[in-house]
């Protein structure tokens, strides 16, 4: 260590290092781009962190949110008469909305806004006294987005339910939520004073009554939480309740959980930095072995002349470091930009000194981890290779035992960090093992590729072929180091694109043409009937009308679901016993349904039980087996059931599709809404399908397929482009690091080049043969990156997303074609001088 | 003659593993060189010679036998320890010169003085002289690669004659280089010996440059084949 800290070490390596300042940029610019993803995000986090710590209550625009899903009974209003501060109330429910200036609808999230709402933060409109206006004005605010895409402006009306409202402003943030809420349901907030005369309030419209609190006396929230759960169990209604602090550790978790994978894809270029680091670093100590061999003769000990390079490999890394963290501070700052739609605060960007050491310490770790074998090595190396030159390569001094220690120490290092990122052993292990697997699959391919050219070798070539082809496995190959970090950025990059690749496709088969593309539900049983008469009239053919029922689960085998809920102990998930069922009840099973156990029985034999059939997902979620009793509560009516089928159910079809399914002979007395499901032949008639029934029955919900598709296509495409932005540090960083060992391995081409060059090699056959070397390279990486990708998406796609993927073959030509032409690009650019110039030119001026 | 030994090697012996072979290198090699002789080790490509060399100096670890340089037994040192005694007491003149081709020609001159921890100032000045000596005092600032061959070979005997060592090495100094300006190197060296009073082993394979020596080695096929001592009045006179 004292040799580290000598003065001639650092003279030394000052010395060593000023005339190799072009190689050595190459080696910290992969540290460079590496740190900058890194400090950019964790900044970003922090400062995101910092903003949703400051703005906390502006998150949920009160002090408390207590919600139920019916009109509070009165014990309840009375509660909130004696909780005082100030209050307000919202109903929210979802609706379709009519603009008669040009005729759209469009399922809608409406407001009926009574009191002061937000207390904290504000309601952005434009303009901006519009939310302060509405209430007295009795006007309506609508979502900007909304207005933008049907061409709406202030001024304009919009009919919700049976009023219509002036729109006075345009909604443009609501606190504590993300602008691309407004994608899925635009908001539209009324006046509660009107909410009657929209006549939309009906039996079996999901409606949720939210009552907003402030207080001024910074009160404890418990003796609260208490109550109300008491309160939930006496009348025996959901109550939820939601506090500053419950508000914002749930948003803090989503944004932690956005931030831990951003973090991942960053961490990812910083890895393909480091081999970048460990590729330029090995070459250029294999080039050192006969200056630190000579210093030995003279008197140096190991320690003197490993500390010359290391002190090179940590200043290099810190200086790398250090310039990433600006130019990561920097990026920093266009990255709100990027996923602003999605944040439910705006973010107050500060310079985090966490993000700033982070990366200072890991940008100089990661230079110095990757470094450590040949630097270690070099210890190893004698002084007699002053006399005899070294012809191996460096690390072949260390023992394989050090070699496995070094790896599984920056296995360790590399997965300490990830969990640092992640604050998840399970992640941060499971993202290295996945790493290694992808290396070690890479380095594999590598060894086999230099392998079968060797054995297959196509001797009636041409001879720059055959010397290009050969250069694939001599010595001083870069096949295994290129086939690394392009296959690795390659992996990277296509899996993310496949994988948006295989949803999008997933998606678009919903928009076939003879799937559904338009639901109906909500619909009144008296409203049925009407509804179909316009579908027939517009010649769309009805898919489907069924009648659905809300029911709550009871009991379980005879257990009550509250006993069960409260036994830590059980083997349901809770989401299952607590959820409202919407079941319908028919004699036979659908197309989409197979019977997996038992028998479906499709009507009720009147034994006092009725046989229903669960779903495989609710049975394995409430552990159910056939012949299992169940209890249901049928809006206040009881009835007893058992599971006496197991069914399947494609979920993924465009139609309504339940968890349980009744005979017929049940419920037909029991208060009922319609499902109806079509298709219209055509964009216009569809909308003319929606007005009318908007006109005529506007309680009734419409979902439009299309929209919804375009819907989650704009919502994929924003979350990818964010990835992309993030994934594009990998592909920079292993374009450098291509870059970088290109250039590395320079010498030993030059010296080659320069060789045939001297027995009459011309300057073509030069460029051909380094051309067919970066050709074979190109392809064989960028196609074992890609088909590993393949491989990564297809696993993505069976356990995670349960699609089969199909890749698209163009995707793979063009990805081959990109990534061979550039490793081309860059490594004819590299190598330009041993065409450019003499070769006594070239070997006098390489040897510096 | 002077019976002060400064290089004692007994019973030498180096072999390696080369597959399934053993090849030994050297076999059973026994010499002593007095302090201030010239003496040369002459012998055919693949007779040892760089080998024992590398031994004498303490490069390299004999399979057995032991060398002993200025009293002190090169065996029981690790590396570092004999790196230290090599930086005492030992100079090296190397067939390809073996510049550190990242260093000015003064900076290389200097390195084995910068080793024992003196200043670049304190040492600068005998850099210069020796240079100068060389006849580079204007190529001070010039790197390896602006330098030609024999210019090189002089920066290097510049470099093996700045620690004022006991003991210089010089192996085939003058392969590399055309007969000229072997010539002059030859010279070189033999005139900074001459005023240094250092002892000179000189491995060539050239003849007439062994002939200039007091001593002549042998080598063949890893043993002493003949050792004789020569009538060199102008050697001779050096001493």
């Amino acid at each position: 260590m004292s040799s580290f800290f000598s003065k001639w070490s650092w003279k030394m390596a000052w010395r060593d290092a000023r005339s190799n300042k072009k190689r050595l940029f190459v080696y910290i610019s992969a540290i460079i781009i590496g740190v900058a993803a890194q400090v950019a995000i964790t900044s970003f986090r922090d400062s995101l962190n910092n903003t949703i710590n400051n703005q906390s209550k502006e998150l949920l625009g009160a002090d408390l949110e207590i919600e139920t899903e019916q009109a509070p009974p009165d014990t309840l209003t009375a509660y909130f008469d004696t909780l005082g501060g100030e209050q307000a109330t919202i109903t929210e429910f979802p609706s379709m909305v009519l603009f008669p200036k040009t005729g759209n609808t469009r399922l809608s999230n409406i407001r009926a806004l009574k009191g002061n709402f937000p207390f904290y933060g504000k309601l952005e409109t434009i303009p901006a006294e519009a939310a302060n206006n509405f209430q007295s004005d009795s006007t309506a605010l609508v979502d900007q987005s909304l207005m933008t895409q049907f061409d709406i402006e202030v001024g304009d009306s919009i009919k919700v339910g049976q009023m219509t409202f002036a729109i006075s402003g345009a909604i443009t943030k609501v606190p504590g939520e993300a602008a691309a809420a407004a994608m899925i349901g635009p908001r539209v907030f009324i006046p509660a004073s009107v909410l009657d005369s929209t006549n939309l309030i009906q039996s079996g419209s999901r409606i949720e009554y939210k009552q907003y609190f402030k207080f001024t006396d910074n009160r404890s929230m418990s003796p609260i939480e208490t109550r109300i759960d008491s309160m939930e169990d006496g009348l025996g209604i959901d109550i939820d309740y939601e506090t500053v602090e419950e508000r914002r550790e749930e948003i803090g978790e989503a944004v932690g959980n956005l931030g831990k994978f951003l973090n991942l894809v960053g961490f990812i270029a910083l890895l393909l930095g480091g081999i970048g680091v460990a590729s330029s670093i090995h070459v250029y100590i294999n080039q050192k072995i006969s200056t630190a061999s000579v210093l030995r003769c003279f008197g140096a000990s190991s320690n003197q002349t490993m500390s010359i390079f290391l002190i090179q490999a940590v200043v290099l890394g810190f200086i790398g470091a250090l310039t990433g963290t600006i130019l990561g501070i920097g990026i920093q700052y266009f990255l709100p930009g990027l996923v602003s739609d999605f944040l439910p605060v705006n973010v107050e960007l500060t310079v985090s000194w966490l993000s700033i050491g982070l990366g200072l310490f890991t940008g100089t770790g990661v230079a110095l981890v990757f470094a450590l074998l040949p630097l270690l090595a070099l210890r190893k190396a004698s002084p007699l290779y002053a006399l005899r030159t070294m012809t191996d390569s460096i690390t072949s001094l260390l023992s394989n035992k050090t070699k496995v220690t070094i790896y599984v120490a920056v296995a360790l290092t590399v997965m300490g960090y990830a969990t640092l990122l992640t604050e998840s052993w399970k992640v941060g292990g499971l993202f290295t093992a996945g790493m290694i697997v992808a290396f070690g699959l890479l380095l594999l391919v590598a060894k086999a590729l230099m392998k079968l050219v060797r054995r297959f070798f196509p001797s009636h070539w041409q001879y720059v072929w055959r010397q290009g082809l050969a250069n694939l496995y001599r010595p001083h190959n870069q096949t295994a180091t290129l086939m690394l970090s392009l296959g690795l950025g390659m992996l990277l990059v296509s899996t993310l694109y496949f994988s948006q690749d295989m949803l999008m496709e997933e998606l678009e088969f919903a928009s076939r043409d003879d799937a559904p593309n338009l639901i109906f539900f909500d619909i009144q049983p008296d409203q049925n009937e009407g509804i179909n008469q316009i579908l027939r009239d517009n010649e769309a053919p009805i898919l489907q009308n069924v009648p659905m029922v809300t029911m709550r689960l009871d009991s379980l085998r005879g257990r009550s679901t509250q006993a069960i809920d409260q036994d830590t102990a059980n083997n349901v998930h809770d989401w299952a016993l607590q959820r409202e069922y919407r079941s319908t009840y028919r004699d036979s099973l659908t197309d989409s349904e197979t019977l997996l156990k038992g028998e479906w029985i499709g009507t009720n034999p009147d034994t006092g039980r009725v046989p229903v059939s669960a779903a495989q997902e609710i049975a394995r979620d409430l552990n159910l087996e056939v012949g299992d009793s169940l209890a249901f509560d049928v809006q206040g009516v009881p009835i007893s059931a058992y599971v006496a089928s197991v069914r399947e159910v494609d979920f993924q079809r465009v139609q309504p599709n339940f968890f349980m399914l009744f005979p017929t002979g049940v419920l037909e007395p029991a208060p009922q809404i319609y499902v109806t499901v079509t298709r219209a032949p055509s964009e216009e008639v569809s909308a003319t399908i929606q007005q009318a029934v908007v006109q005529e029955y506007p309680n009734v919900s419409a979902i439009d397929v299309s929209r919804i598709l375009e819907t989650i296509n704009q919502f994929i495409d924003k979350i990818s482009f964010a990835i992309q932005f993030m994934a594009l540090f990998s592909i920079i960083t292993g374009l450098i690091v291509l870059a970088s060992s290109v250039a590395t391995s320079r010498f030993q081409r030059i010296k080659e080049s320069v060789l045939l060059r001297t027995l009459g090699a011309s300057k073509k056959q030069i460029i051909k043969i380094l051309s067919v070397e970066y050709l074979f390279l190109g392809i064989l990486s960028a196609l074992t990156g890609l088909i590993l990708s393949v491989g990564a998406t297809w696993l993505l796609g069976y356990f995670y997303f349960d699609i089969t993927f199909t890749p698209n073959i163009w995707v793979i030509v063009i990805g081959t074609l990109v990534v061979t032409g550039l490793t081309i690009l860059i490594g004819m650019f590299n190598s330009r001088s041993v065409y450019k110039k003499t070769p006594l030119e070239v070997l006098r001026s390489e040897t510096i | 003659m002077d019976s002060n030994p400064i290089l004692e090697v007994t019973n030498l012996t180096q072999k390696f593993r080369s597959g399934d072979r053993t090849l030994t290198v050297l076999d059973h090699v026994d010499f002593s060189v007095d302090e201030g002789t010239i003496c040369s080790i002459v012998g055919p490509s693949g007779s040892g010679k760089t080998t024992l060399i590398g031994l004498c100096a303490g490069l390299d670890r004999p399979t057995s036998g032991a060398v002993t340089l200025n009293g002190i037994d090169l065996g029981p040192l690790n590396e570092d320890e004999r790196a230290e005694v090599r930086n005492q007491h030992v100079g090296f003149v190397f067939q390809t010169f073996q510049l550190v081709p990242t260093l000015t020609a003064l900076e290389n001159v200097m390195v084995p003085l910068e080793l024992r921890g003196m200043k670049s100032a304190e040492v600068r000045h005998d850099a210069e002289e020796l240079l100068d000596n060389v006849g580079l005092s204007d190529r001070l600032d010039h790197y390896p690669a602006q330098l030609s061959g024999g210019e090189q070979q002089r920066v290097a005997i510049a470099r093996a004659f700045i620690n004022k060592p006991n003991i210089l090495f010089a192996d085939e100094p003058t392969g590399n280089l055309d007969a000229e300006t072997g010539k002059t190197i030859e010279q070189l060296l033999f005139d900074l010996n001459k005023a240094s009073g250092t002892t000179l082993v000189l491995v060539t394979h050239d003849l007439s440059l062994a002939e200039q020596c007091q001593r002549i080695i042998r080598l063949k096929n890893g043993k002493i084949f003949k050792d004789e001592w020569v009538e060199n009045p102008e050697v001779e006179n050096i001493k």
